[in-house]
């Protein structure tokens, strides 16, 4: 079956990506409006809005000094180096880094989106699954963004130079500066810019290599007399997991955890890809139902829903056991050099970290626990927006409490940032499902999966 | 009323005896059980059998099991005797509720295991040293079973099921074996 990109939805992923580009700029003109000549007016009118407010943000200021006391606990000069450091100019850097971290926060998730799909996919060919030859094709085309996600995290990671990542700061691994940093200094091995960009560019071109062979093979297959470029996917996707596994996990070390240098956990890539495959199964859910209800997917029944809400619902409480594991392991053990990743995030982002629970668990948990309801489309795109929210905030928990702090608010640089990404999203994924039959017609399991039935 | 003869259609193949089913049901009688040595895939569709409601009974059981062990460990840990052990906050549950998961989830899931399988025991009739209801052993073994109640149409009924290709068909007084 062909499909093109219609006319309303390139219209409207335009419409999205400038008002995306409107809500990004009012970010940075918005944040670049408060300076060092002007930070003190500005807190101290903040300080008026109202009594809670103000009592509210003495409490942070409270916290702050008792996590730079856990500091103590490492890094004596580490210590020196924050209390040498202004209240205002504290606030000035965290003002900034916002539009940054809203704008690297969404490429992420997008990003991510589409990288949990491309492994998603790897497995479905290394595992000869029967049911989703049917749904190679969208597969593919969502795939078709990590090229141009992942260079486009890279390139924002560039842009925003230690306004995401303190160990950018100029000064923090050289010992006379007054920004010196023992502990940075200790992980500069891996933690320096070049080294960075190096690992950045082989990750995506890793994963987009086998993402650009994967498809040549996929779509030769159709025309082929026998099973040569099958066989051919199989081995390279067995290849790829391998490869996938090892650079997802330093991947999630680099651009994610290296917000906060001075905290580790090792499960932390788990964690993100858990994370990564219950957004890329869902938004092939959602992709299906939306190319179905055109009439485009006529092979796609009910039966390949409900396995894909399956997923849905297996890899949500995969996400759930990870991070508790994760949470419970360092609030059990309360080490303080660990432990402050969690207490910002309880003390400053009460809501979206507890929220965040409600929506990637108890809220599919429930949803999806009844095979009738997995059956049911709008159920699934209901539990599916819910999903992706969650993860999206799951990141944004990731990212924000170490670049902005309490300073954080999801408003129109954040919004602007979804907004924009979605569009390119949209754009590039339903161009490249319109370039291609939506059957992969030749796959050797295509007949099992037409008539695949649960 | 009960009837008092039965008829049983012996039968070699799932496949027959799939179609089988298929005709008996189309011709409006009644079966009154079928014995097959493996699950017959699609066989409870075919005789038009309701749907289990187990996992339902599994979900009630798993919310029992996590307020049992809600309530277990909120009346021992923090209402009988709160101590400070290692310094766990036991002021409130949810203070120290992430020690309590790991108990919280097996608790629900050794509930919602095991007394749905008792469920599924007591519903099948299963117990040891329960009398055996194999009508011909040959159906634990390759053989399949269909049995019909007889209501004055043992001719029409024998004619039937010969067309759907069974290989016996033995007509059993009922009190015979009385299960």
């Amino acid at each position: 079956m062909e499909y093109k990109i219609s006319n309303r939805l390139k219209i409207g992923a335009i419409v999205l990506i400038v008002l995306g580009l409107l809500g990004i700029s009012y970010g940075f003109i918005d944040a670049s409006s408060v300076t060092e000549d002007n930070i003190t007016e500005f807190l101290a009118n903040e300080d008026h809005h109202g009594d809670a407010y103000a009592s509210d943000s003495h409490n942070s200021d409270a916290l702050h000094v008792e996590d730079h006391h856990g500091g103590d606990a490492h890094g004596a000069s580490h210590a020196e180096q924050d209390h040498g450091m202004s209240h205002e100019e504290h606030v000035l850097h965290q003002i900034h880094n916002r539009p940054y971290s809203a704008l690297y926060i969404a490429a992420f998730f997008f990003f991510m989106i589409s990288l949990g799909v491309l492994a998603f996919y790897a497995v479905q060919y290394a595992a000869q699954a029967g049911w989703s030859p049917v749904l190679f094709r969208v597969m593919e085309g969502i795939t078709s963004y990590v090229l141009p996600g992942g260079l486009i995290v890279l390139a924002i990671a560039f842009a925003a130079d230690s306004h995401l990542f303190v160990w950018l700061t100029d000064g923090i691994t050289d010992v006379d500066s007054d920004k010196y940093d023992t502990l940075v200094a200790g992980k500069s091995g891996w933690l320096n810019k070049t080294g960075f960009f190096i690992r950045g560019i082989i990750f995506v071109a890793g994963w987009s290599l086998y993402r650009h062979f994967s498809r040549k093979f996929s779509v030769a297959q159709d025309n082929a007399d026998d099973n040569r470029y099958f066989k051919k996917n199989f081995r390279i996707a067995a290849a790829f997991l391998v490869f996938f596994i090892y650079t997802e996990s330093m991947m999630s070390w680099d651009w994610i955890m290296s917000v906060d240098p001075h905290w580790f956990s090792t499960l932390f890539g788990w964690y993100l890809l858990a994370g990564m495959l219950v957004c890329g199964v869902t938004v092939i859910a959602m992709i299906a139902i939306y190319l179905k209800s055109k009439g485009l997917l006529e092979h796609v029944n009910d039966s390949h829903i409900h396995d894909l809400a399956k997923f849905m619902f297996g890899f949500s409480v995969f996400w759930t056991y990870l991070w508790f594991s994760q949470f419970m392991l360092i609030w059990y053990s309360d080490i303080p050099e660990e432990v402050t990743y969690f207490v910002t995030r309880i003390e400053d982002y009460k809501l979206p970290f507890f929220g965040m629970i409600g929506m990637n668990f108890i809220f599919p948990l429930l949803l999806l626990m009844n095979s009738d309801f997995k059956r049911v489309n709008w159920f699934v795109i209901m539990a599916g927006v819910v999903i992706l929210c969650g993860h999206y905030l799951d990141i944004f928990n990731m990212i924000m409490p170490a670049t902005v702090g309490d300073r954080w608010f999801i408003g129109i640089p954040e919004i602007g940032a979804i907004l924009f990404f979605a569009g390119i999203f949209l754009y590039v994924v339903f161009t490249a499902l319109g370039k291609y039959p939506l059957l992969a017609k030749r796959s050797p399991f295509i007949e099992e999966s037409k008539h695949f039935h649960y | 009323m009960e009837a008092s003869k039965v008829i049983h259609a012996i039968y070699t193949d799932d496949d027959i005896l799939m179609s089988a089913v298929k005709k008996v049901k189309a011709e409006r009688f009644h079966i009154e059980e079928i014995y097959t040595p493996f699950p017959v895939h699609g066989l409870d569709k075919a005789m038009g059998l309701a749907p289990t409601r187990l996992a339902i009974t599994a979900f009630i059981y798993g919310c029992i099991g996590i307020t049992v062990a809600t309530v277990m460990m909120n009346f021992i840990m923090i209402k009988d005797w709160p101590q400070d052990i290692g310094g766990k906050p036991s002021f409130s549950y949810l203070e120290n509720l992430p020690s309590f998961v790991p108990i919280m989830f097996e608790l629900t899931v050794f509930f919602a295991a095991h007394l749905m399988v008792i469920t599924f025991y007591m519903r099948s009739r299963m117990w040891p040293f329960k009398k055996a209801e194999n009508p011909d052993p040959r159906t634990t073994d390759d053989h399949f079973l269909m049995e019909i109640a007889v209501h004055n149409n043992e001719e029409s009924l024998t004619n039937l099921l010969k067309e759907t290709g069974a290989v016996e068909i033995n007509i059993v007084d009922n009190n015979e074996d009385a299960h």
